[in-house]
């Protein structure tokens, strides 16, 4: 009998449970948000329009924090104060609220949600958004990266500036990945490098990205980027670096099986290190 | 009446539910074990657990079963099956054959998709989302051979099942309710049930569409997502003109509304048993079902925001966004009236309640979550992260569940005329709900270092060495949770059999499915159907002379 | 098409227009003649029947060649293998592309010739030990190879990374798995088909062909680009050589008991058409 719960009435003890239930959620509460700031989780930060990502970010840690925090310090006071036979606290009656109080109720939330979202979403989000997908600056440097089952593919146009001709039934893996036209004059100097780009430091970047098979995803953890490469279309990732060093380009988009491993490497130098790099590459037909 | 009509192919909607149920959790043990298999191979650095082809299966079908045949059948089929005819006061559902023949529909759905661990290549390896052109190419990932094709066809027969149990859910509760129960006296989790019946019925048939359009591109030759130029092992597709985007919205034009199809009946357990246990109305009825009615609306035309760094036109993406985050406000008032209808309870601490109270947490921690998703600029960072995976496992995995528990406690004596056992409810609950807390937040401090999701080893990336300290906690504490599944199951099963009889009130409710008999007979009523006289939450009214009225109770 | 190409070179043949250094025509790219162009054995016309199971041990015909590169050799393209730096650290020298290898005195390598048609009705019989692909550095040893129909290739991975095997076949069904450093896998193929590609997707550059023959007289060239096809029945041959990228070619042959008889092939760069 002690160990099934019929309830009887009028014998509601509530032992520890109210108490333990109201320590569990105001420690886990203050937990949770002790985890997410007793450390920077996010690595290293490297391009420009990165910290308006990582400002809203914070904004949303800061604002979420507060209300989650504050909405799991009621539930465990609610908990602890009105459990049954808590004395006074347990009135015999309950004088429902009236509309207008259950209204505000509401209306408290709404305005509340509103304000806290819309602003990240339109004030500090737009103009990064903006700096993402607006258009690209004008001394950009433009770079194509082909993702294919498990590479990156990156090309320089070379020194003409011209990207050459590609086309599907030149794909050679080993040999052409990319499918470059061999008879195509603006071919001949193109750059093709499996798996690393290099960049120069400080200035903006666009990289042109397209797919040979399934989707792939452009990420850049360091910078903030990610722009999903989709077969049969051309997307555009852009972004400003703000240090020199090597970083990790991963695939975020489940594209296989060899999904884990199709990592690439962006190497930002100084400008100067990086004209004295591309002048010793060698056009692919060259 | 035969034991085959009686308790196989019944058309008595009690039997039908806990027939549903029983199916969730014999497909939760497939699920469980896959979501075991895969934590073994995240947190077992050195040596592989299981090959990165066939890791990819088991999360594609983990998601898939969790998703579809877990929480879908369990807590929107199974339960809406018991409760609504209950709940309206009604003798059956609107279309008693309707509703067996959507059962055994589903019952051939669950064998195809286990069936698929056994076909060449493996089970379906292109993630739940089941994106083409990995999914619509067979030499693209071993899984996209005759599993994915088993997937397809399963889907299709779990929503043909899915659309005529939702047609009836929403059928029963517009035609059949009791004489006196007005749409304003439903209790909230019937609201929850109609509304997310509606949106099921809105949004299946855009993934009914995208599944046999992916067969056709697989199994007849067409092209709708896929484009010219695909080049595989050096050799050119001849498909041209599709695009695969074309499904994404396909997808998600459903996916984003079965979100809420599975959580808003989980939100509305909780207004319900918390009512009980509190002894007092949930604050603000009327704004909670307007609450509801405009999250369903919101959530129709927000799907997009899954789709943030596909490339679309960025001003379509402000636009989703912006939309998106809307939902946090209706969201935010249904969590600010659950949280205040605990003020000046009376609160009973019984297994229920406790899933209910471990609910409501939960719905703060997923559904604030959802703001760094929702918003567009933070999605760049953690699309495709493990804080997506830790939200959506703590609103369609942890809120979900946590609801069905507490359901499932609540109802039982309605179920089988006995009690769950106390104790090992208690176990269940201290260990579950911080339990997958604790998991899910984990991984969102894994996806705010910008580990990404469905990668079979994480450790390839240097950035991620500080992400994986959280591997091992996550999992010893996931293999502790999924045992602790085991108590329930066992508690459910010995207590249906040999538990404590229950009295037909065993809560002192004042809703009307507990003015039936425990379990209800065949027709539920007895003579005559009940008349309603009021809402189901009349809890300690002043000047009246019960502590609480059933809605039965005439208005003095 | 490709069928066309066979039918169209043995025309070419029969007319006498060059015999056994024929590019393959034109209106075909060497993606076309590419791997798996050509089945041999699979027709039965011409040849005699003769039945029964001849031991190679026994016979004493012989066909031999030399697989000679005509042209300026194409520069060997370095392989880039920044993005995995275990494979690089493995190279000593810089490694290069293995798909055209020009020996020095001019011949070609990785030339895989086979008897193509005229041993319709023997059997041989199947070596119990099996052909062995490594993958070492990044890179498949041997880069082509052939194997018997019901033969089992060994597949290893000697690497500390990760790869994968992708199989692409027109007859022999579809292989794809990935591979852990040091996991070995046996595979064996059923149908006859030359040339079935193998490529690591992981690390594009990586490629390996395996010739599948009902028979066992295959060989691949090397240094000195030459060939030997020991221990024929006597009879009339139809011989190919395939080369990865410069398709395949043919060449008519008849041996007797005793006899050894030489056909050379010559390959060239050809225009894209």
């Amino acid at each position: 009998m002690s160990e099934t719960g019929a309830p009887q009435a009028g014998k509601h003890r509530a032992g520890k449970t109210p108490l333990l239930l109201a320590i569990a959620f105001v420690a886990l509460a203050i937990l949770v948000a002790f985890g997410f700031v007793v450390r920077r989780w996010q690595p290293l930060l490297a391009s420009d329009h990165g910290a308006g990502v990582d400002e809203i970010i914070s904004y949303l840690l800061l604002t979420t924090g507060v209300v989650f925090l504050v909405g799991h310090f009621v539930l465990g006071w609610c908990v602890w104060r009105f459990r049954e036979g808590n004395g006074e606290a347990n009135q015999t009656t309950f004088e429902r609220p009236s509309k207008r109080v259950e209204w505000a109720w509401a209306a408290m939330p709404l305005i509340l949600f509103v304000g806290v979202s819309e602003f990240g979403v339109v004030i500090l989000g737009a103009p990064v958004w903006e700096k993402i997908y607006g258009d690209a600056p004008k001394d950009a440097l433009h770079i194509e990266v082909v993702g294919k089952q498990f590479e990156w593919i990156v090309r320089y146009p070379g020194k003409d500036s011209k990207f050459g001709k590609v086309a599907p039934e030149y794909v050679n893996d080993a040999d052409n990945p990319i499918g470059l036209d061999e008879d195509d004059a603006d071919a001949q100097d193109d750059i093709v490098l499996r798996g690393e780009m290099h960049v120069p430091q400080g200035r903006p970047v666009v990289v042109s990205l397209r797919s040979h098979d399934v989707l792939h995803s452009f990420a850049i953890t360091h910078f903030r980027v990610k722009q999903d490469l989709i077969p049969g279309f051309t997307s555009r990732a852009q972004f400003r670096t703000i240090r020199s060093g090597k970083f990790e380009i991963a695939c975020a988009e489940l594209c296989g099986l060899g999904h884990y491993k199709m990592r690439g490497f962006i190497h930002v130098e100084p400008e100067a290190q990086f004209k004295t790099w591309l002048d010793q590459q060698v056009g692919y037909f060259q | 009446m035969g034991f085959v009509r009686k308790y196989i192919f019944s058309t008595d909607h009690k039997v039908i539910g806990i027939q549903y149920i029983v199916t969730a959790i014999i497909m939760a043990f497939a699920g469980g074990g896959l979501a075991g298999l895969i934590r073994l191979q995240l947190s077992n650095p050195d040596g592989a657990i299981v090959s990165p082809e066939t890791y990819l299966s088991l999360v594609t079908m983990h998601g898939t079963i969790m998703v579809f045949f877990v929480v879908s059948l369990g807590l929107v089929s199974g339960l809406g099956n018991f409760l609504i005819p209950l709940h309206v006061g009604a003798r059956d559902m609107a279309y008693p054959l309707l509703n067996m023949l959507s059962y055994w529909t589903v019952v051939p759905a669950c064998i195809l998709m286990l069936l698929s661990f056994l076909a060449e290549g493996g089970a379906a390896a292109a993630g739940w989302t089941m994106y083409p052109p990995l999914s619509a190419v067979a030499d693209s990932v071993p899984g996209s051979g005759m599993g994915t094709t088993l997937w397809l066809l399963s889907m299709a027969l779990f929503i043909v099942s899915f659309t005529m149990g939702s047609l009836n859910f929403v059928a029963t509760i517009l035609n059949m309710r009791a004489p006196g129960l007005s749409m304003m006296r439903l209790p909230i989790v019937l609201w929850t049930y109609f509304i997310s019946s509606i949106l099921g019925l809105l949004s299946f048939p855009a993934l009914t569409a995208a599944a046999i359009m992916l067969l056709f591109d697989r199994h007849l030759g067409t092209s709708f997502f896929l484009p010219a130029g695909m080049v595989f092992a050096d050799h050119v597709l001849p498909n041209q003109g599709g695009t695969p985007l074309l499904f994404q919205h396909l997808f998600w034009f459903l996916g984003h509304p079965e979100v809420y199809v599975l959580v808003l009946p989980a939100i509305g357990v909780a207004f319900d048993v918390v009512a009980t246990f509190t002894r007092r109305p949930p604050l603000g009825y009327r704004t909670t079902v307007y609450s509801l009615l405009l999250i369903a609306f919101l959530s129709m035309i927000v799907w997009a925001h899954h789709m943030f760094v596909t490339g679309m036109d960025p001003r379509v993406g402000k636009y989703f966004s912006v939309a998106t985050v809307l939902i946090t406000a209706p969201f935010g008032v249904l969590g600010v009236n659950l949280l205040l209808s605990l003020w000046k309870a009376r609160m009973r601490f019984t297994v229920p309640m406790m899933f209910a109270l471990g609910l409501i947490s939960a719905i703060g921690a997923g559904g604030l979550g959802g703001l760094y998703l929702g918003t567009q600029t933070s999605d760049v960072y953690f699309h495709e992260t493990y804080f997506v995976v830790g939200h959506f496992h703590l609103m369609i995995g942890t809120v979900t569940l946590l609801g069905t528990f507490a359901a499932l406690y609540y109802w039982f004596p309605k179920m089988f005329g006995r009690h769950m056992s106390t104790a090992l409810g208690k176990i269940h609950f201290w260990v579950t709900y911080p339990g997958m807390v604790a998991i899910f937040i984990m991984m969102h401090y894994q996806g705010l270092g910008g580990m990404l999701r469905r990668s079979y080893d994480p450790s390839v990336y240097d950035y991620n060495t500080p992400n994986l300290v959280l591997r091992l906690p996550i999992t010893v504490i996931a293999f502790v949770v999924l045992a602790a599944q085991l108590v329930f199951v066992w508690n459910f099963f010995k207590s249906s059999i040999w538990g404590e009889k229950a009295p037909a009130n065993p809560w002192d409710s004042a809703s009307i499915e507990w003015q039936a008999a425990s379990p209800p007979p065949h027709g539920n009523w007895g003579e005559a159907i009940p008349a309603v006289h009021r809402w189901p939450y009349d809890y300690r009214l002043p000047g009246a002379s019960e502590e609480y009225l059933p809605q039965t109770t005439e208005r003095a | 098409m490709s069928k066309m190409a066979i039918l169209i070179s043995c025309l070419c043949l029969l007319s006498g227009c060059g015999g056994n250094n024929e590019n393959p025509p034109s209106g075909t790219t060497p993606s076309e003649t590419n791997g798996t162009s050509a089945q041999p054995g699979d027709t039965t016309e011409g040849g005699k029947a003769p039945g029964g199971t001849w031991d190679p041990a026994r016979g004493t015909a012989t066909l031999k060649g030399t697989v000679r590169f005509d042209g300026k050799p194409p520069r060997r393209r370095p392989v880039q293998m920044g993005a995995e730096p275990a494979c690089a650290e493995h190279h000593k020298t810089p490694p290069v592309s293995e798909t055209v290898i020009v020996n020095a005195d001019g011949t070609l390598r990785n030339v895989f010739v086979v008897i193509k048609k005229g041993l319709q009705g023997w059997k041989f019989p199947v070596p119990s030990e099996p052909v062995v692909l490594d993958q070492v550095g990044c890179t498949y040893v041997p880069h082509v190879f052939g194997v018997r129909t019901g033969q089992t290739v060994n597949i290893r991975n000697s690497d500390g990374v990760e790869h994968n095997v992708h199989l692409f076949s027109k007859r022999n069904g579809r292989l794809n798995f990935a591979q852990t450093k040091g996991a070995s896998r046996d595979h064996v193929f059923k149908r006859q088909e030359v040339m079935v590609q193998l490529k690591c997707d992981i690390h594009g550059w990586m490629k390996s062909w395996a010739g599948v023959v009902k028979h066992p007289f295959f060989a691949v060239t090397a240094d000195g680009g030459t060939f030997e096809l020991k221990g024929l029945p006597p009879g009339d041959y139809e011989v190919e050589a395939w080369h990865e990228k410069y398709g395949s070619q043919t060449g008519k042959v008849t041996v007797g008991d005793n006899e050894t008889k030489t056909v050379d092939f010559t390959f060239s760069k050809k225009k894209r058409s």
